[in-house]
């Protein structure tokens, strides 16, 4: 037990490096997911059936493939095509595959919106641009933010993949380290504290984020 | 009639295969208080929203100030801005302080500067007696409370006829009188206002008409006094007699 501990001090410069960029590739793949998830959202409530079906397709694919198999093609994929590295290539995979699941807790939440909002805003002559900007979306990004603090905690989670293309964070990291000195369960249940550790932030910030909304109820 | 401000000629809706507004032929004019009454499902709510286009017609001509609309060429945006409107439920911005409420339009809509419009529904939320509440969210407000807040979100935006369905429905009866009062106010100032409403007290003392709508037509139309003391129809008989 003790031991173990000191194992956790003593690695917590190199797995602190490992955290942030599990974190980079969290923050930066479900930043960009936001829009592709409001992008693809906006798709398939707008009643243009070629666009609906742009947005079915999407989602379809990335809800029919393993996101292993997804992070995997855009690596091949884009390192021939596109000079990027292993981390973008990770970012954008994870990305691609959250942005459909955020286009669906922006749908749904923009349509948990009741008509008579949108319905009010038109009667005082806003036009429909504005009446979702200023009066449907600041409701609907409420309403959808616990929805989308757990999807970033699963993001958090599945950025592990990024090891098997070998970005080092964390369960890259403590892969690494099992194989190095022959100790995977060690070095893996280490991992998994600093994913626990994260978590746990994350959870209290959305709890912060989430109060602040509630300034209006 | 050269005051006619809404003119209505022969107009139809369906919801499918519902026909809900039946060859409806119906007026207002200038500072005149119309109360719409019928029982449920008789189509009032569709009227209203007909004339303001939250609900499109499939046919029939409607007339705003003498001018035919055609919803596919005129930008209903603004005829919209000339027509308030007032809801059962009266749909507040929840996530809006009340002042955000009454402002919004005006300056997201008309571009009015700001302060100028803080100033403005300042004034307006004063006359709806609602002058200290200006600050706080609408889920801290009573109904009656929310509704006056609605009528002068309504009315920032200056429109020269109000539209009100059944704006007192939803309210605790006690509740109801402080949002009557403020209608009678605004018909007093010679608002133009169309009101779908239960009130019957309201209805006799502050229309100018009333209209009876049954099944998606209009029945019978008059002076409230002709309308309750002598109805010439049988089903307006009935209806009355069946709420009063
Ligand atoms: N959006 C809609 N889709 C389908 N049917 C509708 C819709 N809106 C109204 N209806 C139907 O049209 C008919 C007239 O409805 P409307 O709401 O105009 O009646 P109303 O006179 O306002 O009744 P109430 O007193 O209950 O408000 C009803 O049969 C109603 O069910
Ligand atoms: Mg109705």
């Amino acid at each position: 037990m003790i031991d173990f501990f000191e194992t956790l001090l003593n690695s917590s410069d190199v797995f602190l490096k490992a955290a942030q960029w599990t974190l980079a590739l969290t923050v930066i793949s479900i930043f960009i997911a936001v829009f592709i998830g409001l992008f693809f959202a906006f798709l398939k409530i707008s009643n243009i059936k070629p666009l609906e079906w742009i947005a079915n397709a999407y989602i379809y694919l990335v809800r029919g493939t393993p996101l292993i198999v997804q992070i995997f093609i855009f690596y091949y994929g884009l390192t021939e095509i596109w000079m990027i590295n292993a981390f973008w290539s990770a970012a954008l995979g994870l990305a691609f595959h959250n942005g459909a699941y955020i286009a669906e807790i922006f749908r749904g939440s923009i349509q948990s919106i009741g008509k008579g909002q949108s319905e009010a805003g038109r009667s005082l002559g806003m036009n429909r641009a504005t009446t979702m900007r200023r009066i449907i979306l600041p409701q609907a990004l409420r309403r959808a933010m616990p929805p989308l603090g757990n999807q970033f905690i699963i993001g958090l989670k599945d950025s592990s993949l990024a090891a098997f293309i070998g970005v080092a964070e964390l369960f890259g990291v403590s892969t690494t380290k099992g194989a190095n000195t022959f100790d995977y369960m060690t070095w893996l249940l280490v991992g998994a504290i600093w994913y626990l550790i994260l978590v746990f932030i994350v959870t209290l910030l959305m709890n912060v984020v989430e109060k602040k909304m509630a300034a209006s109820d | 009639m050269g005051n006619n401000m809404i003119e209505v000629n022969k107009l139809n809706k369906y919801f499918g295969d519902l026909h809900v507004l039946k060859d409806i032929d119906f007026e207002v004019q200038e500072k005149e208080v119309v109360v719409l009454i019928g029982a449920s499902g008789s189509g009032k709510s569709t009227l209203l929203r007909c004339l303001n286009f939250l609900e499109m017609k499939n046919s029939g001509e409607i007339f705003l100030w003498g001018d035919e609309v055609n919803p596919k060429k005129e930008n209903l945006n603004q005829v919209r801005q000339k027509i308030g409107m007032v809801f059962q439920h009266f749909n507040l911005f929840p996530h809006k302080t009340v002042l955000e409420n009454v402002i919004e339009a005006p300056t997201q809509v008309k571009k009015v500067a700001k302060s100028e419009a803080i100033n403005e529904g300042n004034e307006l939320l004063e006359k709806v007696g609602l002058g200290d509440k200006t600050d706080v969210y609408p889920s801290k407000l009573s109904g009656g409370q929310k509704q006056r807040v609605a009528i002068a979100r309504s009315l920032a935006m200056k429109p020269e006829i109000m539209l009100f369905d059944e704006p007192t429905s939803a309210l605790d009866p006690e509740l109801v009188g402080e949002v009557l009062q403020t209608m009678k106010d605004l018909a007093h100032e010679g608002m133009t206002m169309v009101v779908v409403t239960h009130e019957m007290g309201f209805a006799r003392e502050v229309a100018d008409r009333v209209v009876y709508m049954h099944d998606g037509k209009i029945v019978e139309s008059g002076a409230p006094n002709d309308i309750f003391e002598n109805p010439r129809e049988e089903r307006t008989q009935a209806f009355l007699s069946s709420i009063l």
